[in-house]
């Protein structure tokens, strides 16, 4: 009796080992194998940090494993806060993040006998996208941070239709939900800027960037703000107005370097100390052209 | 029975150096035995000891008063502000759907196979069952995400599917497959002769399971019921992502909403070890883990009770 149980299992186990590892092989059948050789770099980096950074670090880790093949980089993006904890904490080689490190978690890192160093390696326009089917095209920043902070509830009190806001945020992990707060919930610079404001408690707060472009994607009313490099066509990006006697400004490379897309923000490498060995070698890669110009391949901004 | 057992050996004709040697032998599997059990005890008593040395400070910066209590919890604000009501209620509400579905589900269907049905769906039926609970429990996210949450927003018209019943459905679908193995388990441990009577009795088959089956696998099921509540309560990453993390007081289980565990873990990555609010989100584990133990005494007290009654 046992033991049909047990035949059943490792039957089931058997058949879907088989279909895998079948599809596995077909797929890759297509691929070759690394040729190049006779290069001198070799190790091992770990990158966490920035879910924002990360599409543009894999892809520079990628290619640049595939210039150096003795390099092995390993690239996680649980969140710009979690990617700095991992400094101070010396658990990561770099930390890629989407806002500026804190004086306070400066301090900390000191006390653990770490320097932060910064770099920036590439630029992004923070898009506000809702689902493609709402009406609306624009909002000011005011606007936003009304929505946010729950004083907006309803489209049709900017102008869009009458039907309830799902606003959705990154969840406290994320360096861009930390820009946002400081830049457009709490409007930092603007006139109306208010250091006491916070996100409502009906913003739902969500653990990756992905998964609010996919509800904004299936909600007509979401409303969601990934990094450019996320936005797809399943989404809509808004139009930006800094306040209302502004033109409207789209999210795009073009707009984020002449500087009129109003919620534009760096993206940073942090290393313990300037950076040496394959650190630099990486780094550098990131900086040159080629490396600057995968930035414009995955939707973000180049440097120059 | 071993003792009878090595006597039965030495009275063969066993000579006294292999008898040593035998004993011996005994000896280390004892140590060893007693060793792997000490060791268990030691990662517990240590996994407390941290709970409780991460997580008691964050008393002092916030009262245990307005931190169970306090409505609002801004972790990342200056100054922060820790109170995790909207994190117990969650978790609460999403306890409350998972075990509202899973355990009238769970106990027919283990009545089902331990009673009524033929051995041979019994025998293709529960492997089965076990292969769910297999289930890693992101997986168990993505399909929430992907297929139960648009479901659950049409069908109850919804601003968004998710909320705490998406999650709620989600995890009693985990546990589902804990209380219908454990309770079979139990229904099938109760003696035949039981049965026989209710039926020498004149019982109907309905009758034989709820007035005679059911009462006397009572203590097998309500632990497989605390076991899978205690699965509700714990599992993290299918509320983190199925849930919807808002952070007010959940007034209805169709809001969405963020359990502790969620709460944990969307924001211990950005903790910085020894902060603030890195020792408020140890406080939380430290209370999950309060009301765990708390879940486990009372099914506890409820199993003896149960004993009790039935012990003949």
């Amino acid at each position: 009796m046992l033991q049909k149980k047990k035949g059943l299992k490792w039957m089931l186990l058997s058949a879907v080992l088989f279909t895998t590892s079948a599809i596995f092989l077909l797929g890759c059948s297509s691929q070759h194998g690394d040729i190049s050789n006779g290069n001198e770099l070799s190790g091992s980096i770990k990158i966490i940090g920035s879910n924002t950074v990360t599409p543009l670090t894999s892809v520079w880790a990628e290619e640049f494993m595939k210039i150096h093949p003795n390099v092995n980089i390993a690239v996680s993006g649980p969140g710009s806060g979690a990617g700095i904890a991992a400094l101070i904490n010396g658990t990561t080689d770099i930390c890629q993040a989407s806002r500026t490190i804190k004086l306070q978690e400066i301090d900390q890192a000191k006390a653990n006998g770490i320097e932060s160093y910064e770099i920036q390696v590439a630029t992004d326009a923070l898009s506000v996208v809702v689902n493609p089917g709402n009406p609306l095209s624009e909002l000011t920043i005011a606007q936003l941070s009304a929505i946010y902070t729950g004083k907006i509830t309803n489209w049709k009190e900017v102008g869009g239709n009458d039907a309830p806001i799902v606003a959705i945020a990154r969840d406290t992990n994320s360096g861009t939900h930390v820009f946002f707060k400081e830049h457009v919930v709490q409007m930092l610079g603007l006139p109306a800027e208010d250091k006491s404001l916070e996100y409502g408690n009906k913003v739902l707060q969500l653990p990756s960037t992905e998964e609010g472009v996919s509800q904004v994607a299936n909600n007509p009313n979401a409303i969601f703000y990934p990094g450019l490099g996320y936005v797809t066509n399943a989404v809509k990006p808004l139009a930006i107005k800094k306040t209302p006697d502004y033109l409207a400004v789209l999210p795009s490379v073009a707009t984020a370097l002449d500087g009129t897309y109003p919620i534009a923000r760096p993206l940073l490498y942090y290393t313990n100390g300037a950076p040496t060995g394959i650190f630099k070698a990486f780094i550098d890669y990131c900086l040159s052209t080629e490396g600057q110009a995968e930035v414009t391949e995955v939707g973000y901004v180049p440097l120059k | 029975m071993s003792e009878q057992e090595t006597r039965a050996i030495s009275a063969v004709g066993l000579n006294k150096g292999l008898q040593r040697r035998w004993r011996l032998g005994e000896k280390l599997i004892e140590s060893w035995i007693f060793l792997a059990g000490m060791l268990t005890i030691v990662v517990l008593l240590g996994i407390i000891a941290l709970l409780f040395k991460e997580g008691l400070p964050a008393f002092w910066y916030t009262p245990p008063w307005e931190f169970f209590f306090g409505t609002s919890w801004y972790p990342v604000s200056e100054p922060p502000t820790f109170g995790i009501m909207p994190f117990f209620v969650a978790t609460l509400w999403v306890t409350v759907v998972a075990t509202a579905i899973s355990v009238p589900v769970g106990v027919a269907c283990a009545a089902y196979l331990a009673e009524i049905a033929p051995v041979k769906v019994r025998e293709t039926v529960k492997p089965i069952i076990e292969i769910l609970a297999g289930f890693p429990s992101i997986v168990m996210g993505f399909i929430g995400l992907i297929l139960l949450s648009p479901l659950v927003q049409s069908a109850l018209n919804l601003n968004t599917g998710l909320c705490g019943l998406s999650a709620g459905i989600m995890l009693s679908l985990m546990s589902l497959p804990i209380i219908i193995s454990v309770s079979e388990d139990a229904l099938r441990a109760v003696p035949d002769d039981f049965r026989h009577a209710a039926y020498a009795l004149g019982s109907t088959k309905w009758e034989t399971i709820w007035h005679v089956s059911i009462p006397g696998a009572l203590s097998g099921i309500t632990a497989a019921i605390m076991l899978g509540v205690g699965r509700a309560i714990g599992e993290t990453m299918t509320v983190l992502m199925v849930a919807g993390g808002a952070l007010a007081v959940p007034i209805s289980p169709t809001e969405p909403m963020m359990p502790m565990t969620a709460a944990i873990a969307s924001g211990i990555g950005n903790a910085v070890r020894g902060g603030l609010q890195y020792q408020a989100l140890f406080a939380i584990g430290l209370i999950l883990f309060v009301i765990t133990l708390a879940v486990n005494l009372i099914a506890d007290k409820v199993l003896e009770r149960q004993k009790r009654k039935f012990a003949r």
